[in-house]
C-alpha cells in the first residue's frame, strides 16, 4: 500500500485538520468529527445535516457551506459515523426551525441516524426529519437485500434541497422536496480497480486486468456482475441502459452527473460523459444540466458512475441557485 | 463446585476476554469482511471493545445494568457502521434486563441474553437465515435454554458450541442484509463476519467464566 498518510488509524483525524485550514469558511469540531459552516445557522433556516463514512470526498464535508449542508459528520473510512456525533451536530446546527437528516441507504448509516433522531428528539426537543436516498439501480431485488444503495443522487439532493432551505422553506416542505428528488433520480456505477482501505492495507477485492465490475457501490462492495473489460462506448451503454430501463427520463429536462470514483483522470471522465450524453440524446432524454468530476468517490477506485435526475423548472431553478462549498461553487 | 451465578466482575472479565479476541482476530475478521462486506469489521470491533474496556477500567460498574449501559453506549458511540448499533443494542438491552442486580443466576442470564437478542432483531430487522450475527446468536440462546437445567456452566458451554455451529452454517447462505446482500449469490461460500464475532462473544463468555468444558 502506498498512500499519503502518517498512520492508517489516524487518516480521518489528520484529514479533518487539513480540511479546516484549507477552507476558512468552515470550522471543525475535532473531538466529535463534525464539519460546520463558520457562521451559525441563520434563525428561521432549517439546518441540513448529512454524514457517512470517510473516503467519499468531497461527500459530505465538502458540501458544507452556503446553499448546501450546515453540518456533516465524518465516520471512519467507509464506516458510518455514530449517533452521538449526529446528535451533537443536530443540536449545534439547529436554529429553532428543525433539522433535516440526509442519509444514504446503507445499513449502518440508517441505523445510526435512526438512533440519533430518537436521541435528539427525546433529549433536546429538536424537530428532526429524515430522508434516505436509494437511487442505485444496480441493486436489483430489494426485497432480498438491504434495499437500493444511496449514491450519486445524494449530491444532487443536497444541492437542490440546500437551495430551498436558504429560501426559508419549512422542515416539512423540505422533507417532501427531498423525497421527491430522491424518487426522481437513478444511478449506476462501475469499477476498473478496487480501492484500498488504509486500515486494511490491501485491495478490498481482486479484479483481473482484463475484467471490470459493473454495478458497484462506493465501498468496494462488489457489483451486479463481473464482465470482460470493454471500451468506453460499451461501458457507457452498460451504465445508462439499466437507468433508462428503471425510470422514464423522457419528456422532462434531466440533470446528469458523470462521477469519478477517485482514481480515473478527468480526461477519461469527460470522454465517458461524451458517450453518455450521446446515448441519452439518442434515447430521447433532454440533458438540461451536467456535472462531470469526482463528487462521490470511493478512495482511489478507478471507474465512474452515472446519475440521472428527472427535473422540472422548480428543480432546475434550485440547481442553478448560488452555492459556495469546497465541492460545488457557482453563482457567488 | 460448579458456579451457579455470574457477578458483575465476571461480566467485566467477559468484556475483557471479548476485547482480547477481537484484537487477536482483528485481521482475520477484516479478511472475512473484505470477501463479502467492506473490510472493516475487525478493525471496528477491536477499536470499540478496546474503548469499552477502558471505560470499565475508569468507572467500575456496580450493577448488571450499569455494566450493560457502559459497554453498550461505548460501542454505539465508538464503533459506527452496523456493528456499533447492533452490538451496542445487545449490551444495552442485556444490561436493562439485569437492572440493579449484582449477580445473575442461569435463568436471569438466559433472560438477559434473550433481551439482547430481541434488541438486535428490532434494530437490524434481520431474520434467521439472512447470514448475519443473528445466525450465531439465535442458536446460542436456544442451546443455552435447552441446557439450563444442567447448570450455568453447562448452559454457557452449550451456547458457545451452538454459536460456533451457527457461524459455520452461514457459509452456504446467501446474504439478505447489510452490504453483503449486494453480492447476491456471490455471498454464498463465505462465512459471515458478524456471526464470527458473535461466536467469539460466546467463546469469551465460556472462558471468562470457567465454563470451557
Amino acid at each position: 500500500m502506498k498512500k499519503l498518510i502518517n498512520d492508517p488509524d489516524g487518516v480521518v483525524r489528520d484529514a479533518l485538520v487539513g480540511i479546516e485550514v484549507a477552507h476558512p469558511d468552515l470550522r471543525v469540531d475535532h473531538e466529535n468529527r463534525i464539519i460546520y459552516r463558520r457562521e451559525p445557522t441563520r434563525p428561521g433556516k432549517v439546518a441540513l445535516i448529512s454524514g457517512g463514512g470517510s473516503g467519499h470526498e468531497p461527500l459530505h464535508g465538502g458540501y458544507v457551506g452556503f446553499g448546501m449542508l450546515d453540518a456533516a459528520c465524518a465516520g471512519e473510512v467507509f464506516t458510518s459515523p455514530t449517533p452521538d456525533q449526529m446528535v451533537e451536530a443536530t443540536k449545534t446546527a439547529d436554529s429553532g426551525a428543525g433539522v433535516l437528516h440526509i442519509v444514504k441507504n446503507y445499513t449502518g448509516d440508517v441505523m445510526n441516524f435512526e438512533m440519533a433522531a430518537e436521541l435528539a428528539e427525546s433529549e433536546t426537543g429538536v424537530r428532526v426529519a429524515s430522508v434516505v436516498t436509494d437511487d442505485d439501480v444496480a441493486v436489483q431485488d430489494s426485497l432480498y437485500t438491504a434495499g437500493r444503495r444511496g449514491v450519486g443522487v445524494t449530491v444532487l439532493l443536497e444541492k437542490i434541497v440546500g437551495a430551498a432551505a436558504e429560501e426559508g422553506r419549512d422542515l416539512d416542505t423540505l422533507a417532501e422536496l427531498a423525497t421527491r428528488v430522491n424518487a426522481s433520480g437513478r444511478s449506476m456505477g462501475m469499477a476498473l480497480t478496487s480501492c484500498i482501505v488504509p486500515a486494511a492495507g490491501k485491495p478490498t477485492f481482486d479484479l483481473p486486468e482484463n475484467e471490470m465490475e459493473i454495478g458497484i457501490g462506493i465501498h468496494g462492495e462488489p457489483g451486479r456482475h463481473r464482465v470482460p473489460l470493454a471500451g468506453a462506448r460499451e461501458i457507457a451503454e452498460q451504465l445508462v441502459e439499466p437507468i433508462l430501463a428503471d425510470h422514464d427520463f423522457t419528456g422532462a429536462p434531466a440533470i446528469v452527473l458523470l462521477n469519478g470514483m477517485g482514481g480515473s483522470p478527468l480526461l477519461e471522465l469527460y470522454l465517458m460523459y461524451g458517450e453518455v450524453q450521446r446515448i441519452l440524446e439518442a434515447s430521447g432524454v433532454t440533458v438540461a444540466r451536467s456535472l462531470v468530476g469526482n463528487y462521490i468517490t470511493s478512495l482511489e477506485m478507478a471507474g465512474c458512475s452515472v446519475t440521472l435526475l428527472r427535473a422540472d423548472d422548480e428543480l432546475l431553478g434550485l440547481w442553478d441557485a448560488p452555492v459556495a462549498t469546497p465541492g460545488l461553487r457557482w453563482g457567488v | 463446585m460448579a458456579r451457579t451465578s455470574l457477578t458483575v466482575a465476571d461480566l467485566v472479565a467477559w468484556t475483557q476476554r471479548f476485547r482480547d479476541l477481537m484484537v487477536e482476530h482483528r485481521a482475520a475478521l477484516t479478511e472475512l469482511d473484505s470477501a463479502i462486506g467492506d473490510a472493516d469489521h475487525g478493525s471496528n470491533m477491536a477499536r470499540g471493545m478496546q474503548s469499552a474496556v477502558e471505560k470499565l477500567e475508569q468507572t467500575a460498574p456496580e450493577t448488571v445494568g450499569a455494566w450493560g449501559k457502559s459497554v453498550g453506549m461505548t460501542l454505539v458511540s465508538s464503533v459506527g457502521g452496523a456493528s456499533g448499533p447492533l452490538y451496542g443494542t445487545f449490551f444495552l438491552r442485556f444490561g436493562a434486563s439485569g437492572g440493579d442486580a449484582t449477580e445473575l443466576d442461569a435463568a436471569a442470564l438466559g433472560a438477559a441474553l434473550r433481551a439482547g437478542l430481541e434488541g438486535v432483531l428490532a434494530r437490524g430487522k434481520a431474520e434467521p437465515g439472512d447470514k448475519t450475527m443473528i445466525d450465531a446468536l439465535g442458536p446460542a440462546l436456544d442451546a443455552f435454554d435447552a441446557a439450563v437445567d444442567q447448570g450455568l456452566e453447562a448452559a454457557i458451554a452449550a451456547a458457545r458450541d451452538a454459536a460456533a455451529a451457527g457461524r459455520d452454517a452461514t457459509e452456504p447462505l446467501q446474504a439478505r442484509k447489510g452490504r453483503a446482500s449486494y453480492l447476491g449469490e456471490r455471498s454464498i461460500g463465505h462465512v459471515d463476519p458478524g456471526a464470527t464475532s458473535t461466536a467469539y462473544l460466546f467463546d469469551a463468555l465460556a472462558t471468562a467464566t470457567g465454563s470451557a468444558a
